[in-house]
């Protein structure tokens, strides 16, 4: 497969894709596990949601 | 199971986690399907090997302005039913659109450059995708910067409703005004332009980064929805705090 004279083109189009994307799941990935890490940390302290709250945030 | 039972966020969360790994995997198969019909592509007449530039900067740019579509339903959820997943799932979609809106600049700009001899023009379709790139930055700032988060979906939802008005300007300022880019040639009256060999290729791709943007928001939201109850468990914590001082 030859991509002709603007390879360079091409290639940059698809490599920043690339990383861009596999930024993305890095970083979701990352953000789960420290989401977790800090609830159960949370959890084995005794700390216990409250439920029925009205506000955006306690859900 | 039925919709309005996953707009609860625990039924949600347990709903998310049987589904992402089957979403994972089928997105996977797709994009590694659209990959080799795309390196399998002809080169075109007058474009040569840079058509294949195309099959990665449509599905970003159909997505730029889809993840703009999708947060403003979820705004609308925000403010007529004040439901917190709709904030949730407005804010898990704001880095995904804003990511997917800078790729479109960026492999537009690199498909641009070979044809049009210019990496970048002032003209109405690629300064409107610029101004929907900012959009979701301020949305994204927005949230970060106003600690209250009713008050801040409130206000997101809001801005986000407004901004949806740059969605028509996008999709028909190559109709509007004489631009450089190219109007559309896969969603219009009439049919496609494409040839099936650059359209079947075109469209896995597009589905397979609609698939990306699923899997995506769906791990998203379910990352923000601990953070919301982290936050909420850490206030518990405080006022527990002040009352035993």
């Amino acid at each position: 497969m030859s991509l002709g004279p603007y390879a360079t083109f091409i290639e940059a189009s698809y490599l920043v894709v690339l990383f861009v994307v596999a930024l993305l799941i890095a970083w979701i990935a990352i953000d789960y596990r420290s989401q977790k890490r800090r609830l159960s940390e949370l959890e084995s302290e005794g700390i216990t949601r409250r439920s029925g709250r009205p506000t955006m945030d306690k859900i | 199971m039925t919709l309005i039972d996953l707009a609860n966020p625990t039924r949600f969360l347990a709903f998310t986690a049987r589904l992402l790994p089957w979403l994972v995997a089928a997105t996977a198969i797709l994009l590694a399907v659209g990959l080799y019909q795309s390196a399998m592509a002809p080169d075109d007449y007058q474009q040569g090997a840079t058509v294949k530039i195309m099959f990665i900067h449509v599905p970003n740019a159909w997505l730029s302005m889809f993840v703009w579509g999708v947060m403003s339903l979820a705004a609308l959820g925000t403010l007529v039913w004040r439901h917190p997943l709709a904030d949730v799932a407005a804010k898990a979609a704001a880095p995904l659109g804003a990511a997917f809106t800078f790729l479109a600049l960026v492999t537009g700009s690199l498909w641009g450059r070979p044809m049009w001899g210019t990496y970048w023009e002032w003209d109405a379709r690629l300064t409107s995708v610029l101004i929907l790139f900012l959009m979701y930055l301020g949305l994204i700032a927005l949230w970060r910067s106003v600690e209250d988060p009713s008050r801040a979906a409130r206000a997101a939802a809001i801005l986000t409703l407004v901004g949806a008005i740059n969605l028509p300007i996008i999709k028909f300022s190559v109709d509007w005004w004489n631009t450089l880019h190219q109007p559309a040639s896969v969603m219009r009256m009439g049919g496609s332009t494409l040839d099936r060999a650059f359209l079947i290729p075109l469209l896995v791709m597009a589905l397979a980064f609609s698939l990306l943007f699923l899997t995506l928001h769906l791990a998203a939201m379910r990352n923000e929805i601990l953070r919301r109850r982290v936050r909420a468990m850490q206030m518990i914590q405080a006022q527990a705090g002040q009352r035993a001082a």
